[in-house]
C-alpha cells in the first residue's frame, strides 16, 4: 500500500514536470463542477472523443442539482429560453427509455394555472405561443382543470397543459450522465475541488495542477469564485416535500404569477409550484432570495410558501411534510444561461447561470458547449448564451 | 371500554391504550404495507421508526404507537 | 419560563430541580404520558408520582417540529393542533431511541426492538404465552428478559453478542457501584431459567408474513464463527444498545444561547444530568457543580458499558446484499454498499429520505460501512424535527 502511493506520487510529479517542460497537456478538456450540468458537459465531451476529467469536490449533483425540483419544462419567457429549453426537453425525451429506474422520470406534464380571466388571457397567448412551434398544449376551462386537478381550489379559471413537460429526481439524473460518460472514459476526481483555472489547465485545493486544452467552468452560482468577472449571483431557493400520498396530485402545477415573481430581481418572493413525484410523494416550491448566502431554512420563507400553495390546494395543509430544504440557483442579469467562452480566456468556457433550469437544460448545455469547443453546427442559435453579452456592458 | 372501527369492524378495548397495542391486542400484527409491498409493523414502540403508520380517521401516515385510542376511531391498518 | 424536553428521567429530574429552585417550568414530551421509555406506564414510580404531583405543566402527545434560536421559540404540534412556546432557558432532555442493526428477516412482523417490545408490553400488550427471543447487547436485553417474563412471557434466549470474557471484565465496575448489584441481583432472579448465552447473536428472521423463528450464531474469539442453531418464537426483540436523540439540538444551530443539554443513555447518568441541566438552567450552577462527582460515577459506569458491550465486527456482515437498511425507502445493502458517505448514499438512493428521517437507518448504516459521522457543524438547521402537518408550518398567531 505504501509502496503504491509512493509510486502514484512520484509518478505525478513527473508528469507536472513533463507537462511544465514540453507544455503536453495530460487532458483536452477539465470540467469544474459535477452537477447535472458539468456532467451533461463531461458526457458530450468524452463522446466527442475527448480525455476530459471532472472534478467534484463532494457529491455528484449534491448542490443546487439536488436541491432543484427536476421539472423538465419548456418555458416562453423569450424565444432563446424556449429555444433551449425545447431543444433540450427533445434530448430529455430521447433519453428517457434509457433512464434507470432510479431517475424516476415521470412524464407528468405541467399545468399552468390561471387565477383568474386576465391570467386565462395569458393562458391564450402561450397557447398560439406555442402551436406555432409545434409544442403540444391544451387549453383548460375551470371544469377541466378541476377534474385535472381535484385538489386545487374551487374558482381557479383554467389552465394550459403542457403534455411534454415531465419530471426527474435530479441527482441520480446527474449520477446517470456521470456513469455514462465514466464509462466512455471519464477520468472522474471526487473529493477535490479546483481553485483556479487558468489557460492551460488547473489547480485542485491540494496543490495539484491538472494540465487540459480547455477547461469548462460549470460550478453553478459559484463560478465567481473561479472566473471573478462573471455576473452570476447566488439566488436562494426553498421546498418542502410531503410524505407519500398516491393521487393526490397529477401534474406539475405552477401558478402563472410565476414568472414575474421568478424574474423579479429585487424582492423576496414566492410561487406556488407543487410536483408530484413517482414515489406519490408532493415536492412543494417555490421561492427566490437574494443577497443571503446562508444556507439554513429560513422558517419565515418556509411559511409563505406553503402559504402560498395552501391558498392554491387546500388540502395540502392536513398533509405531511418530512422535510425541508434549500439551494442555491445561478442567476444571470438577463435570466439566460452563459454557455460559451469566458471572455478574457481563449481556452477557458462557462457553463453556468442556469438559475431554476439547469435540470431541463444540461442536456442542451452540453451539446452546445461541446459544438463550440470543437467547432461544429448547432441545432439551435448559440448567440443567446454565450458568455461575452453579459460582459460587455459590465 | 371504548369502541373503535379497525378496517370497518367494530372492536372495543380498555382505556388507555395506544392504537398500536389495540391492533396487536385484536391479533393484527401487520400494520402497513412497505413501499415494495412488505408487510411491516411496530418496531420501537417509542415514535421514531415510523413503520406502525396507519390511517387514523382518514388521516394516513399517523404513528399508531403514540396515539391514544378514543372513542368512535376510525383505523385502516 | 424554562422549557425541558423530553419527560424521561433527565427531563423529569431538570424540571423537578428547576422548579425547587423557584423557576416556572414546562415539560413536553412526545408519549402520551411522562416517563419516558424506563418508566413508561410506570405510575407507581416515585419520581414520576413526584412529577405528577409536582403540579408542573406537561404538554404530552407534543412533538417540537422547529426551533429559532435566536428568538428562543419551539414550534409544537399535536394531533389536533399546533402552537409556538417563548422559552428564556431551553433543556434538551430528549433521550435515546435503540440502535437496530439489519440482518435478513429483520423486517418481518413480530420482529421489535428490545426496548421496543417493552414498551409495547409497557403499553398494555399482552406476551402472556408468547415465546419470545431477545437478542443485541447491553444490560437492557436483562431488563426487558425479566420484564417480558414477569408479565408471563415465555424468554426462550438472550442472545448478548458480547463475549463472555468481556462481559466478566465488566465485573469490578460492577461491584463499585454496589446499587447496579442489586439491580443485577434481582435480575437474576427475575430472569432465573432463562437461558443467557453471550457472544451469540440473532443471524436471521424466517417466517410467512411473520416471524416464527429466528437463527442465532455462535461466534468463538480467534476462531471463524462456529455454530447455529434455530429457535422458534412469537416475538423477536432485539436492540443493539442506545442513539442519543439529537435532531431537535441540531435544529437549534451552533451554541444557541440559554439551551442546557441533559446528555442521556443510562438510567442513573441520564437523571444526574438532567438535575444539573435543571439547577444550571434555573440559575444554581454552584449547586449543580455539587452533583457532578455523581455524574463522574455515573459516567465512569456508562463508560464501562460502552467498552463491554462494544459491537463485533460480524455484525457488519449480517445483511445480505438485498436486505433493506433502509425500512422507510426499502433501500438495500447492495444499493449502499459503493458509497462513502450518508449524504451521498441518501441523495442517491433515497435512504434516509423517509418519515423517519434517517434516525433507524443513519446510525445502522454508519455501522455497517464504516462512513464517517457527519460533523455537528455539517448539519444545518432543517425543520421540521419530525414529520410535520403542512399546516403546522404555516405563519403561526405569535404568542
Amino acid at each position: 500500500m505504501l509502496v503504491q502511493t509512493c509510486c502514484r506520487t512520484i509518478l505525478l510529479r513527473d508528469n507536472r514536470e513533463v507537462l511544465s517542460q514540453r507544455g503536453a497537456p495530460v487532458y483536452d478538456a477539465i470540467v469544474a463542477g459535477g452537477g447535472i450540468v458539468g456532467a451533461a458537459c463531461a458526457l458530450e465531451l468524452v463522446r466527442a472523443g475527448m480525455r476530459v476529467a471532472l472534478v467534484e469536490p463532494s457529491v455528484c449533483g449534491g448542490g443546487a442539482t439536488a436541491a432543484g425540483m427536476g421539472h423538465l419544462a419548456v418555458m416562453d419567457d423569450s424565444e432563446a429560453q424556449f429555444a433551449l429549453t425545447r431543444y433540450s426537453q427533445i434530448l430529455w425525451h430521447d433519453l428517457a427509455s434509457r433512464l434507470p429506474a432510479d431517475v424516476e422520470y415521470f412524464p407528468c406534464g405541467a399545468l399552468w394555472v390561471a387565477a383568474d380571466d386576465q391570467e386565462m388571457a395569458e393562458v391564450e397567448r402561450k397557447h398560439r405561443f406555442y402551436r406555432e412551434r409545434d409544442v403540444p398544449t391544451r387549453v383548460l376551462d375551470k371544469h377541466a382543470l378541476a377534474e385535472a386537478e381535484p385538489n386545487l381550489r374551487e374558482g381557479l379559471a383554467g389552465g394550459l397543459l403542457l403534455t411534454d413537460d415531465a419530471v426527474v429526481y435530479p441527482p441520480c439524473a446527474a449520477r446517470f450522465l456521470m456513469t455514462e460518460a465514466v464509462a466512455a472514459g471519464l477520468t472522474f476526481i471526487p473529493g477535490r475541488a479546483v481553485t483556479e483555472v487558468g489557460e492551460n489547465g488547473v489547480r485542485l485545493d491540494d496543490g495539484t495542477a491538472l494540465s487540459s486544452s480547455f477547461t469548462v467552468v460549470a460550478t453553478g452560482a459559484m463560478a465567481a469564485k473561479l472566473v471573478p468577472s462573471v455576473r452570476i449571483q447566488p439566488r436562494k431557493g426553498h421546498l418542502a416535500i410531503t410524505d407519500r400520498y398516491p393521487g393526490f396530485l397529477r401534474h406539475q402545477l405552477i401558478e402563472l404569477g410565476y414568472l414575474k415573481n421568478a424574474h423579479s430581481h429585487d424582492a423576496d418572493s414566492v410561487s406556488f409550484n407543487v410536483q408530484p413525484r413517482i414515489t406519490g410523494q408532493i415536492l412543494i416550491g417555490s421561492s427566490r432570495q437574494y443577497g443571503v448566502d446562508d444556507p439554513a431554512v429560513e422558517r419565515p420563507m418556509v411559511e409563505k410558501m406553503l402559504q402560498r400553495a395552501v391558498e392554491y390546494m387546500p388540502r395540502l395543509a392536513g398533509l405531511s411534510a418530512i422535510r425541508c430544504w434549500t439551494g442555491f440557483r445561478a442567476a444571470t442579469p438577463d435570466n439566460l444561461p452563459l454557455i460559451g467562452l469566458c471572455p478574457g480566456y481563449k481556452n477557458v468556457y462557462l457553463a453556468a447561470g442556469h438559475e431554476g433550469l439547469g435540470i431541463s437544460t444540461s442536456l442542451a448545455t452540453g451539446r452546445l458547449l461541446t459544438d463550440l469547443i470543437l467547432h461544429r453546427e448547432s441545432a439551435i442559435a448559440r448567440e443567446p448564451y454565450l458568455p461575452e453579452r453579459t460582459f460587455a456592458h459590465a | 371500554m371504548i369502541t373503535l372501527r379497525l378496517n370497518g369492524r367494530a372492536l372495543s378495548f380498555p382505556d388507555g391504550i395506544t392504537v398500536a397495542v389495540a391492533l396487536l391486542q385484536s391479533g393484527q400484527l401487520t400494520f402497513r404495507t412497505s413501499v415494495s409491498g412488505e408487510p411491516r409493523s411496530a418496531v420501537c414502540g417509542m415514535g421514531v421508526c415510523f413503520e406502525c403508520r396507519v390511517t387514523i380517521d382518514g388521516k394516513p401516515h399517523s404513528r399508531s404507537c403514540q396515539t391514544l385510542i378514543r372513542e368512535g376511531m376510525e383505523i385502516r391498518a | 419560563m424554562i422549557v425541558v424536553v423530553g419527560a424521561g428521567p433527565a427531563g423529569i429530574a431538570a424540571a423537578l430541580r428547576a422548579q425547587e429552585c423557584g423557576a416556572r417550568v414546562t415539560v413536553i414530551d412526545d408519549n402520551p404520558s411522562p416517563g419516558g421509555q424506563i418508566w413508561r406506564g410506570e405510575s407507581t414510580n416515585t419520581w414520576v408520582e413526584r412529577f405528577r404531583n409536582s403540579g408542573i405543566p406537561i404538554l404530552a402527545g407534543t412533538r417540537v417540529i422547529a426551533a429559532d434560536a435566536a428568538a428562543h421559540t419551539l414550534l409544537l404540534e399535536t394531533d389536533e393542533n399546533s402552537r409556538e412556546i417563548r422559552y428564556e432557558k431551553l433543556i434538551l432532555a430528549t433521550g435515546s431511541r435503540e440502535l437496530f442493526l439489519p440482518f435478513p428477516g429483520w423486517t418481518l412482523p413480530g420482529v421489535f426492538g428490545a426496548g421496543g417490545l417493552q414498551a409495547l408490553a409497557k403499553s398494555g400488550l399482552p406476551v402472556s404465552g408468547k415465546r419470545v427471543v431477545i437478542g443485541g447487547t447491553g444490560p437492557l436485553l436483562l431488563a426487558v428478559g425479566a420484564y417480558l417474563r414477569q408479565h408471563g412471557a415465555e424468554v426462550k434466549l438472550i442472545a448478548e453478542q458480547a463475549n463472555i470474557q468481556s462481559l466478566a471484565g465488566f465485573a469490578p465496575e460492577l461491584l463499585r457501584h454496589p446499587r447496579k448489584v442489586w439491580q443485577g441481583a434481582s435480575l437474576q432472579w427475575a430472569i432465573a431459567g432463562v437461558p443467557y448465552r453471550t457472544g451469540c447473536w440473532v443471524e436471521s428472521a424466517e417466517g410467512r408474513g411473520r416471524v416464527e423463528r429466528v437463527t442465532i450464531r455462535s461466534g468463538r474469539d480467534g476462531f471463524p464463527t462456529s455454530s447455529s442453531w434455530t429457535e422458534d418464537c412469537d416475538y423477536a426483540a432485539i436492540g443493539y444498545g442506545l442513539v442519543p436523540n439529537r435532531e431537535l439540538e441540531w435544529s437549534l444551530g451552533e451554541n444557541p444561547p440559554d439551551v442546557y443539554i441533559a446528555r442521556t443513555g443510562e438510567m442513573e447518568f441520564s437523571f444526574v444530568e438532567g438535575e444539573i441541566a435543571g439547577l444550571t438552567a434555573a440559575g444554581y450552577a454552584e449547586r449543580a457543580v455539587l452533583l457532578h462527582p455523581k455524574r463522574e460515577k455515573a459516567g465512569a459506569f456508562a463508560a464501562a458499558l460502552d467498552t463491554t458491550f462494544t459491537l463485533r465486527e460480524e455484525l457488519k456482515h449480517l445483511p445480505a446484499p438485498e436486505t433493506f437498511v433502509c425500512r422507510c425507502e426499502d433501500v438495500t445493502c447492495e444499493r449502499l454498499r459503493p458509497f462513502d458517505s450518508f449524504r451521498a448514499a441518501k441523495l442517491h438512493t433515497r435512504c434516509g429520505m423517509g418519515p423517519c428521517q434517517g434516525r433507524v437507518c443513519e446510525p445502522a448504516a454508519s455501522f455497517l460501512f464504516g462512513w464517517p459521522a457527519a460533523s455537528d457543524e455539517g448539519r444545518s438547521p432543517r425543520p421540521p424535527v419530525f414529520p410535520a402537518r403542512i399546516e403546522s408550518l404555516l405563519p403561526v398567531t405569535k404568542g
